[in-house]
């Protein structure tokens, strides 16, 4: 799926015309084929994986008759396809069925991991947008001399380094050595449950509930894993930055620009960047998407409970109810930020609306 | 320069970064903080809880008509909620007196009608572990006359046959003796089904804690049951987080912010050592890594084969490099400290006996075998070792590594070469491994007898099952324990299982956390003895 994806014609303000509900109407038709299309495929990657969903749920010690009982009990001895329209059809009643390996329903196991890789994803994308974009800006306004070099290191570095590696390092110095900031898991264990939760968002959750000490708390354990998955788009974001400013820079309306009298910052910042946003929308929202998927080695490094960990633990034991509502999820937020990227194209770019 | 320079934004974290606070430096005098990796939890309910990390919590949460005192475990078993009990002349019936005055954490009476329904459920409910009381011949139709509380303080057991008094009390303090609260999980209960939906995610014992909570593949919380009838426990709260990185459990364990680390790999278990604010305990558990050779696959029924195999595996060098400090030596099937241990290790590598045993059989340089692991480091790692000395010995040895759940269909389909696995026992008698090892009473395919290990390999094997039997039935613990050295000695000499090592686990603790006890080869992890 594209990101870039449509950009539909038309004048006049975005959903305020008929325009705009077709609009929305053509996003739902989208998603829904979308989903449908990755539930297929997903679903048939689970049946023909050579993994025994059985065994799954049984175990090793299990008797033949227990297995076949169990198996029955899965609805596993009907054709897949029924298994398939079975499953449709309790998804659109809300049912994603149950998790085989927490007994929970999919649905609120969704409800408790998706949270947490939002918010690390988030806080890691307003990292990487913060730094990279200054940075890539910094690289193409002094091309060729130091600040370049010094920026085109640090993203070869971030590229290239094992994100594993770096989340260990991080963690050996800045909590082992340092004690900057907390450890692995999303809050000290003793302040697990004191906040109710609403977003499932800690972050958030904690200052709906006004209790300061689990902000802070929260705080200092986000910051690490953020910054780690943080520099790895900060790579991304700042190198793609630096080629779009270097392109818009050769371009004869900066020139003008400069021969006006406009300020350099104002050119740089102004009328360059400004121009530049329009595809860094894209490239951030990838990245942003990309972080959304979970991302599973820094999640096991940071025992941080996402949908990464999540989904690829369903995945090897072969718990195919937990698989596709994951998929379902990352489905959306696809979808969602593809829709996301339009609305800020026609926010940014005047032609596109 | 704009305001979101490079500069601003670096001080900006860095501002956050500093004013955050760290961590607490050391965790409450009256709570435990554990670092565990526990993502293999399915279910809470005792009927169905089958792997080791539930084994842990439900050991905490439940109690038992017979039970182990965890500062004392080679002693056996001793009485638990049963105070006594009784076995008839013939052998078949054990009555149990209900020890008076114990509470459910829910605050009701635990009375021999609790046991009745946790044990009949237990039957009822047909999950995996249910074969360790159907095995006494307890069955749908005839738990009503053979499980049956006869007042509020006497259960009756019955089993079909004469079984070793020993067998049928050991099978009791396994998980599936556990003794629920009958009114709680009937006031749960969903289309008949015993409160086994609510049980899955919940518990209702009467054992030293509670669960507060549970979130699947991150944490649990336990919280002290201040009427609990044994002690008082000095931990008041227990929290186990699931932390699946070695190093990270080790940082977390070297700051203070836990107690405990219980899955250090040999790099960190050393750095732990080396630390004088911290400190390892060993225990001997339960868990045995082997080699079987299908019987199906020619040559590999050649006993010559078989012997060449054996001979051609570097036992000694694995545990000394490869699996440093986390497994030993140990050819027998029965794990060390079980009754009827065998110390006997009457293979070591000798790669030119290999060679000289293929050559006697005719497949000097012609035999090719694939062997299946599971795709784990430390299995990798032994496969890799063995298939070196394989090699060596002129076998030429394919490995496929496989995810757990993958191997295992392979493996109860009868169609590996080789498999190369590990075995834990499922309840503290010598019968829970010789009932899978030795014992196969019909090698046919349709048998599917898949949850037995001679089975899956196609040995057939009349006589040592017949002997398997005898052992199981035999009242005289001396004898018993004879009966299974004597076949164990056979079955290291003719099965075409190469039993190689049993497992040590090692934990990391804090130098003040004292009596921690892991459970060794028979039970599991106890919470309520630790003092800090």
């Amino acid at each position: 799926m594209s990101l870039a994806g449509s950009r539909p014609g038309g004048r006049g303000g975005f959903l305020s015309s008929r325009q705009g509900l077709l609009k929305v109407g053509r996003v739902l038709a989208t998603l829904a084929v979308t989903l449908l299309g990755l539930l297929l495929i997903t679903f048939l990657i689970g049946r023909v994986m050579p993994i025994d969903p059985v065994l799954a749920v049984v175990g090793d010690r299990a008797s033949n008759e227990v297995y076949e009982a169990t198996r029955k009990a899965m609805g596993l001895d009907q054709p897949i396809i029924v298994q398939f329209f079975t499953y449709i059809g309790e998804v659109v009643r809300g049912d994603f069925g149950t998790s085989l390996l927490t007994s929970r329903p999919v649905i609120e196991d969704i409800a408790r991991v998706f949270p947490a890789t939002l918010e690390l994803a988030t806080v890691a994308t307003l990292l990487g947008v913060s730094l990279g974009i200054p940075a890539g800006v910094m690289a193409a306004v002094h091309q060729g001399r130091w600040p370049d070099h010094v920026v085109r290191l640090v993203g070869l570095f971030g590229y290239s380094m094992p994100i594993f590696w770096l989340g260990l390092m991080g963690l050996l110095i800045f909590y082992g050595k340092l004690d900057w900031v907390a450890g692995p898991g999303r809050l000290d264990i003793f302040f697990e449950d004191v906040v109710p939760q609403v977003t499932g968002v800690i972050l958030i959750d904690s200052l709906l509930a006004g209790d300061f000490e689990v902000f802070a708390n929260a705080l200092s354990h986000i910051i690490l894993p953020a910054s780690v998955l943080g520099y790895y788009s900060l790579a991304y974001i700042s190198r793609m930055t630096r080629s779009f400013m270097l392109e818009q820079l050769a371009q004869e309306y900066i020139t003008t620009a400069r021969v006006k009298g406009v300020s350099e910052a104002r050119v740089i910042w102004g009328h360059a960047l400004g121009n530049v946003m329009v595809p860094l929308i894209t490239v951030i929202a990838l990245s942003y998407a990309s972080l959304l998927e979970g991302s599973v080695l820094t999640e096991i490094v940071f025992a941080w409970p996402g949908i990464g960990f999540y989904i690829t633990n369903a995945l090897l034991s072969a718990d195919m109810n937990a698989v596709l509502g994951g998929t379902v999820v990352v489905g959306i937020v696809f979808v969602g930020l593809n829709l996301l990227s339009d609305i800020l194209y026609r926010v940014f770019d005047p032609r596109a609306r | 320069m704009s305001k979101f320079s490079p500069a601003w934004a670096l001080g900006m974290l860095a501002a956050v970064t500093l004013t955050a606070p760290a961590s607490f430096a050391d965790t409450p005098k009256d709570t435990l903080v554990i670092a565990a990796t526990i993502d293999d939890i399915v279910s809470l309910d005792p009927a169905e809880a089958f792997e080791f990390s539930g084994g842990d919590l439900l050991r905490n949460t439940y109690d038992h008509l017979v039970e182990f005192n965890p500062l004392d475990l080679a002693a056996g078993y001793q009485p638990g909620l049963a105070e006594s009990w009784t076995v008839s002349e013939d052998g078949k019936t054990f009555t149990f007196k209900i020890r008076d005055g114990i509470k459910f954490q829910s605050g009701n009476p635990v009375t021999a009608e609790d046991a009745e329904f946790s044990l009949r459920r237990a039957v009822l409910l047909e999950k995996t572990p249910s074969f360790i009381l159907t095995q006494f011949g307890f069955t749908k139709d005839n738990i009503e006359d053979t499980i049956k509380a006869t007042d509020a303080s006497t259960l009756v057991i019955t089993t079909d046959k004469v079984y070793a008094q020993s067998f049928v009390l050991n099978c009791l303090t396994a998980t599936i003796g556990s003794i629920v609260d009958k009114k709680v999980a009937m006031e749960h209960e969903k289309d008949g089904d015993f409160g086994y939906e609510w049980l899955k995610t919940n518990t209702a014992g009467s054992g030293a804690y509670a669960l507060k909570s549970w979130k699947a593949n991150e944490s649990y919380v336990l919280d002290v049951n201040p009427d609990y009838w044994r002690a008082t426990p000095a931990m008041k709260r227990v929290f186990v987080r699931h932390i699946a990185e070695s190093a990270s459990q080790r940082l977390l364990l070297e700051k203070g912010d836990i107690d405990v680390a219980r899955n250090l790999t040999p790099e960190d278990i050393a750095a732990v050592a080396a630390n004088g604010d911290l400190k390892v305990d060993e225990d001997l558990r339960g868990r045995i890594v082997y080699m079987s050779l299908n019987q199906k696959k020619a040559p590999l029924n050649d006993p010559k084969v078989i012997e060449a195999v054996k001979w051609a595996v570097d036992y000694t060098g694995m545990t000394e490099t490869i699996l440093r400090g986390q497994y030993r030596v140990h050819q027998a099937f029965l794990p060390l400290t079980y009754l009827g241990e065998l110390k006997d290790q009457p293979y070591t590598l000798d790669i030119a006996k290999a060679k000289a045993l293929l050559a006697e059989a005719g497949h000097a340089d012609d035999v090719a075998v694939k062997i299946n692991v599971r795709n784990e480091p430390s299995y990798m790692a032994m496969a890799q070792a063995i298939q070196g000395s394989l090699t060596e010995a002129g076998i030429t040895v394919e490995l496929t590594p496989m995810t757990g759940k993958q191997s295992l269909g392979e493996y109860r389909a009868r169609e590996h070469d080789i498999y190369l696995g590990a075995w834990g026992p499922d309840y503290p008698d010598p019968h829970t491994n010789a009932d899978t090892f030795a014992h196969n009473p019909n090698n046919a395919d349709e048998a599917k007898l898949t949850g037995k290990l001679a089975w899956r390999n196609s040995w057939d094997i009349p006589e040592m099952t017949k002997q398997t039997e005898a052992a199981v039935q035999e009242a005289d613990r001396d004898k018993r324990a004879e009966m299974y050295r004597a076949i164990q000695k056979e079955h290291q000499m003719t099965s075409p299982f190469v039993v190689m090592f049993q497992k040590i686990e090692q934990t990391g603790l804090r130098k003040d956390v004292e009596n921690l006890v892991t459970g060794s080869a028979i039970s599991a992890v106890y919470y309520w003895t630790v003092t800090k």
